[in-house]
């Protein structure tokens, strides 16, 4: 006689915009391995069980960010996040949190890509150089100003930690506002005047009331609580040099 | 097709445990608020004269005043010590390429504090 094989719970968030009714819970038993992440338990499920789930996914190696959602209520990649962790206890599965639903686990990512290009994620010079005037050169102290809030994936995870995106769903955000932080660090870059138009207005650092939870969910240890935390400062000591300046204001 | 929008609940700080810390020490600053308007009264009446002043400090002895008066004293503490241990987050500083650590940020912050504390609690009590 074989013993039967462990199994482990999943309660899966559904929601069919074209089925009609209400989003519910659904329960499927899935086969327990050690070495199984959560991806590898829905995959079990689209593959063996129930073909309609939706979920995005693609790299199952925490790179392509693409995997995020909440697991017993905490964002996470669910290609980083392991069974064990809560074996032999049910799993429930939600769409990441704060993000207008579209179907099952995807979520709508509209706002955040609007957003990420406000803040223009990019090198910005007052005037380009011709091609023939070479490369940027960078030495590794100056890259290693901004490198850290460099590693986003642009997973949403910190989006979906944020209380204050949750209630106020025109802030700018952690991950947005951590890329811009990333820009204005970068030794070739010229574009904070013109980011600051975003960053310090009414709808961008200043909605951060510094919970923190972004960085705590973090994969990849951006920080962005801290870069937003250091543009609030270098906002306000650019208001404090206006207003000192003879003839200024703020 | 029609996108499912959650609303947050009005308990969403219940959720977990960091939400709930975050909003005591949010709440800390009505009490550091309610405490500053009991000391500018107290202003007042030492501007208002002897008797003004007495009949105050005999309000501020009553027990529940007094119970008041370590609460807000124990909000102030937990707001000033969460907000210095976070001061590393916005204070970038680097000497000779290397960024000085968060511990050494944090002690010179609680050293200033304490300093100043010294030199407060000196000229209330010392001279």
């Amino acid at each position: 006689m074989t013993m039967p094989e462990p199994t482990v719970s999943l309660e899966i968030f559904r929601y069919q915009p074209d089925g009609g009714g209400p989003s519910t819970f659904q329960r499927y038993q899935v086969p327990y391995h050690e070495d199984w992440v959560v991806l590898d338990a829905i995959n079990y499920i689209k593959d063996q069980l129930d073909g309609t789930l939706a979920y995005r996914w693609s790299c199952r190696m925490g790179v392509c960010g693409s995997c995020g959602m909440m697991i017993n209520g905490v964002p996470k990649l669910s290609c980083a996040t392991f069974l064990k962790e809560y074996y032999p206890h049910p799993i429930r599965v939600e769409p990441l949190a704060n993000f207008p639903i579209e179907r099952d686990l995807v979520i709508v990512l509209d706002d955040f890509m609007k957003k990420l290009s406000q803040v223009q994620p990019w090198i910005v010079r007052a005037a380009e150089p011709p091609l023939s005037a070479g490369e940027y050169r960078q030495t590794p102290e100056q890259l290693d100003q901004y490198k850290q809030f460099s590693m986003c994936l642009n997973c949403m995870l910190c989006y979906a930690a944020c209380p204050m995106y949750g209630l106020k769903p025109l802030f700018l955000g952690p991950a947005a506002i951590a890329l811009a932080h990333r820009y204005n660090l970068d030794s070739r870059d010229e574009g904070r005047a013109s980011r600051q138009d975003v960053l310090a207005n009414e709808h961008g650092v200043w909605d951060c009331t510094l919970v923190g939870e972004c960085t705590t969910v973090c994969p990849a240890d951006v920080d962005p609580a801290a870069a937003i935390q250091q543009i609030k400062l270098s906002t306000a000591v650019d208001w404090i040099k206006r207003a000192l300046r003879p003839g200024g204001g703020a | 097709m029609k996108a499912l929008v959650r609303p947050m609940p009005i308990l969403w700080w219940l959720r977990s445990r960091a939400y709930v810390l975050f909003m005591v020490r949010e709440l800390t600053s009505v009490l550091i608020a309610a405490y500053l308007v009991v000391f500018l009264i107290f202003l007042q009446r030492i501007a208002g004269g002897p008797s003004s002043y007495e009949r105050y400090l005999h309000w501020l002895a009553q027990p529940a005043v007094l119970a008041f008066h370590l609460v807000a004293l124990a909000a102030a503490l937990y707001h000033s010590v969460t907000w210095l241990q976070l001061t590393p987050m916005t204070v970038v500083i680097r000497l000779r390429d290397r960024r000085v650590p968060a511990a050494t940020i944090v002690a010179a912050n609680f050293a200033v504090w304490g300093a100043l504390s010294v030199l407060i609690l000196w000229l209330i009590v010392g001279t």
